[in-house]
């Protein structure tokens, strides 16, 4: 009895030790990256910053212009294919797939979660940058070749926060819409969808925030000029490949200014998770 | 007097499990019709049967024939869907969709081809004042059916049946999860419905059967032990077994 009270004591300080600990780390990372970042963004202006399509840091211009909108550039064009696909595959599996099947298809997409995202860029590199060269133009390191390589990365992210979000839907939903003589079909896009939607929501920001997180394998397959693109084919540079091509050898005002990218980028994904939570809590209330 | 439903010979297995050993039953127009049974009976699997709504149990199969219309509705040139049409269901626990009142209803008819605001508007208000249910959401009709009562989400899933036109209205065991005042008012509107559908309806509860029935069939173990006009059944029941349970001796 008596031991059994001291167990659980030990236990409870060892969770709240380990609580603290990432918590602490959390605070240690955010307060380094505003730390380093904030100056330089108050010397700058945060407009011009942000706007300013004049990378130049050694000479003394700090503008990230180019690389916001690479990395907005990628990261939209690699949703635009993967989300409507991967919504599609959740439907399927949760739906209309029978459940071996499905069971199949799901292993397969953890499969393609676990790989690294240096494999990705790799496979990028030698398959698609080669294809796209030779059949569409261009050098092949391309906004296109970064879509496609980041939309077969955060696939699995939409598919399976997609096929949760439509497995939660009760049963019931179902069975009442084919009661009143809806078709399979309409009962998945009028009840059951819309009832999953703000799960599938989620499902989408998580994969944009993972998509514009993403570094290594983008580097290996934009090209990382940093210049507005004015096709899907041009080489693009995103804000993480600025941080990772020039932390090297950056010092001073300019390794600042990486920093300042950073206190963007962590911004931007905070922004996401809020939407995140707000959608989910916006769900628990017009569901039942 | 009409028969609206006539079943055959009817079984249905769960996998190994014979769940119906062979139901005949004629079930008139316009009439209310109770089953009643003790729990496992096979009372709802029956009523699934008419609607074809135990085809998505895996694992099952059926026997049998039944018409509706004198046509037969397992034949393969009946299309599913035209019957779910005709024939609609309530069940025990409303369900109503994450939507609001107004789309709950308007739901079937949509799906059924109807785009004219118009005229789902008038099929809306028709459905809920047939459901008795107007006066009380007619304020709030774009607000979310979530926010109902029970007795209120029963009523609008009735609505919602209603607002497709059936012929026939299956419900099972729909005042179950519904307190005193709103049971009563389901019963009422059970009456007022009987003029222009067919009905057939589950319950535990054996008052209720004779209040609102005028047929009752009495089913145990998978097999209709006794079919008739409820008044009969109720004071003179032929069979042993069913004078056992409605006097309460069992089950
Ligand atoms: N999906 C299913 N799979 C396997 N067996 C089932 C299934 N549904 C029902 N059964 C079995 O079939 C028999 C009849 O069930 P049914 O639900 O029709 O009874 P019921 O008369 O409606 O009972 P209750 O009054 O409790 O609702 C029961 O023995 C039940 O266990
Ligand atoms: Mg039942």
């Amino acid at each position: 009895m008596k031991r059994n009270k001291i167990n659980e004591r030990l236990v409870e300080i060892l969770l709240r030790v380990s609580a603290s600990a990432s918590v602490l780390a959390i605070i240690i990372i955010t307060f380094f990256i505003f730390y380093k970042g904030i100056p330089l963004l108050a010397k700058v202006g945060i407009i011009d910053f942000l706007f300013n399509l004049n990378w130049n840091p050694t000479k003394g211009s700090f503008g990230i212009g180019a690389m916001v909108i690479g990395s907005l550039a990628v990261t939209l064009s690699s949703l635009i294919w993967s989300v409507p696909l991967g919504i599609m595959t959740a439907i399927l599996m949760a739906e209309i797939a029978p459940p071996k099947f499905s069971g199949i298809l799901s292993r397969l997409v953890e499969l393609l979660a676990g790989i690294p995202s240096v494999v990705y860029g790799f496979f990028g590199l030698i398959v698609i940058v080669p294809m796209i060269r030779n059949y569409l133009g261009g050098v092949g390191l391309s906004v296109l070749a970064g879509a496609i390589v980041l939309g077969i990365m955060i696939l699995p992210t939409i598919i399976n926060i997609s096929r949760d979000a439509i497995n939660a839907v009760p049963e019931e939903y179902k069975v009442n819409s084919l009661a009143l003589g809806a078709t399979h079909y309409q009962s998945i896009s009028r009840v059951i969808l819309p009832a999953a939607r703000s799960g599938i929501i989620t499902a989408i920001v998580l994969g944009l925030g993972r998509a514009i997180g993403e570094t290594m394998a983008v580097l290996m397959v934009t090209g990382n000029s940093a210049v507005i693109p004015d096709s899907l084919l041009s080489p693009v540079r995103t804000m993480t490949s600025n941080i990772v091509l020039e932390m090297g050898y950056a010092a001073g005002d300019h390794q600042a200014a990486l920093f300042a990218t950073g206190t963007v980028l962590f911004v931007f994904i905070v922004i996401l998770n809020l939407a995140v939570s707000i959608s989910m809590k916006a769900g628990t209330e017009d569901g039942n | 007097m009409k028969i609206k439903l006539k079943s055959e010979e009817v079984k249905v297995f769960y996998k190994d499990f014979q769940a119906l050993h062979g139901i005949d039953i004629d079930i008139y127009e316009n009439r209310v019709t109770a089953l009643i049974g003790p729990s496992g009976c096979g009372k709802s699997t029956f009523l699934r049967t008419i609607n074809r709504l135990n085809e998505l149990i895996q694992g099952t199969k059926t026997e049998g024939r039944i018409y509706l219309d004198q046509k037969d509705i397992y034949s393969a040139e009946i299309d599913v869907v035209a019957l779910r049409k005709k024939v609609g269901m309530v069940f025990q626990k409303p369900s109503v969709f994450p939507m609001s009142i107004y789309e709950n209803v308007a739901y079937g008819p949509k799906i059924h081809g109807i785009k004219n605001k118009a005229q789902l508007d008038s099929i809306v208000e028709k459905s809920l004042i047939a459901a008795n249910l107007w006066q009380e959401v007619k304020e709030r009709v774009h607000k979310p059916a979530a926010g109902l009562s029970g007795g209120q989400q029963q009523r609008l899933v009735i609505a919602r049946v209603l607002a497709v036109e059936p012929e026939v209205i299956l419900m099972d065991e729909p005042a179950s999860a519904l307190d005193p005042i709103s049971t009563s008012k389901l019963e009422e509107l059970i009456g007022e419905l009987k003029k222009n559908y067919t009905i057939v309806i589950v319950t535990h509860n054996m008052q209720q059967a004779a209040r609102v029935s005028d047929y009752t069939g009495f089913f145990l173990n998978g097999e209709l032990i006794e079919y008739s006009k409820t008044k009969e059944l109720f004071v003179n029941p032929r069979d042993k077994r069913t004078e056992d349970y409605i006097t309460g001796r069992f089950g």
